[in-house]
């Protein structure tokens, strides 16, 4: 009855949640067990990401073949996306609180990247809203979605790693692979990253499902 | 005099702890006793209580839209 896919998603999100908690990590200063967290926080984002990019391939797919479908999908995706980001700052704060000492800082170009970002994604949904004609609104907010999508792209990626940052793999600091060298840790992370995806995605289906519902008996 | 001797003590007793906390936190501290002898498990017992729950509300919900996809 549940798809295979939903249903690995599932074991390997659990698997995590155990051996996350079970498994070795390397002893290190100031993060100490709170190491942890790349198992919980940093799977979060990834599916925020992944999300966001299902939404702007949908967008792209609308804008050429104009099928309604699509820009479901796409919109579905943005929220979705939008949603996990809410998890990933605030585990983020909560993480930055213990080992950087403050719930938010604006000397971090990370943080700054993923609060304009989050605000960019804001400003599509409203954009929606505001418009009512259904090709209107699906072809306006798919060219803004590209535009969102790019724009989150630079400023989580790319500007972060050419300043200094107190995230690992940006500016000056290692990445992850000093972490990665733990071979014990990358069999908990992995796992977890293609875990949280899944469950996105499974939410992500259920809620086109439910739209496409929606909208037949709208049109019945 | 009695006041003064104990306070020197304490004073003592107290830069004792402070010296053995010290030697104790050479290493990076982990949680190595609270994962060999605490109660870890029943933390991890929990978690997944909760995950499993969510995950199960997830496949209600899934069943349910199959049920409704069908009868249109």
């Amino acid at each position: 009855m549940i798809k295979w896919w939903k249903i690995l998603g599932f074991i390997l999100v659990l698997y995590t949640l155990i051996y996350g908690l079970l498994g070795s990590v390397p002893k290190l200063d100031i993060l100490n067990e709170t190491i942890r967290n790349v198992y919980y926080h940093v799977p979060i984002w990834f599916a925020m990401l992944f999300q966001m990019g299902i939404s702007v391939w949908y967008a792209v797919k609308y804008l050429g073949n104009n099928q309604l479908n699509d820009d479901v999908v796409s919109h579905q995706a943005a929220q979705v996306g939008l949603f996990f980001s809410i998890p990933g700052l605030l585990t983020g704060s909560v993480w930055a609180k213990f080992t950087w000492g403050t719930w938010w800082t604006f000397e971090d170009p990370k943080l700054n990247g993923v609060a304009i970002a989050v605000l960019i994604y804001l400003a599509y949904f409203i954009l929606r809203s505001s418009l009512i004609d259904e090709q209107k609104k699906a072809r306006i907010s798919a060219v803004y979605n590209i535009f969102a999508f790019v724009m989150m792209f630079v400023f989580i990626m790319i500007l972060p790693r050419l300043t200094d940052s107190l995230h690992p793999g940006n500016g000056g600091n290692p990445a992850f692979g000093k972490y990665d060298l733990n071979s014990s840790m990358r069999l908990v992370f992995y796992p977890a990253v293609i875990g949280w995806i899944l469950i996105s995605l499974w939410i992500l289906n259920i809620k086109v499902r439910m739209n496409k519902l929606i909208n037949y008996y709208d049109e019945n | 005099m009695k006041t003064k001797v104990l306070y020197f003590i304490s004073l003592m007793m107290w830069s004792m702890l402070a010296i053995s906390q010290n030697t104790i936190q050479s290493e990076p501290q982990m949680a190595d006793d609270f994962r060999s002898e605490g109660k870890i498990y029943v933390v991890i017992t929990v978690i997944s209580i909760i995950f499993i729950c969510l995950v199960a509300y997830l496949v209600y919900i899934d069943l349910k839209l199959r049920k409704l996809e069908k009868t249109k």
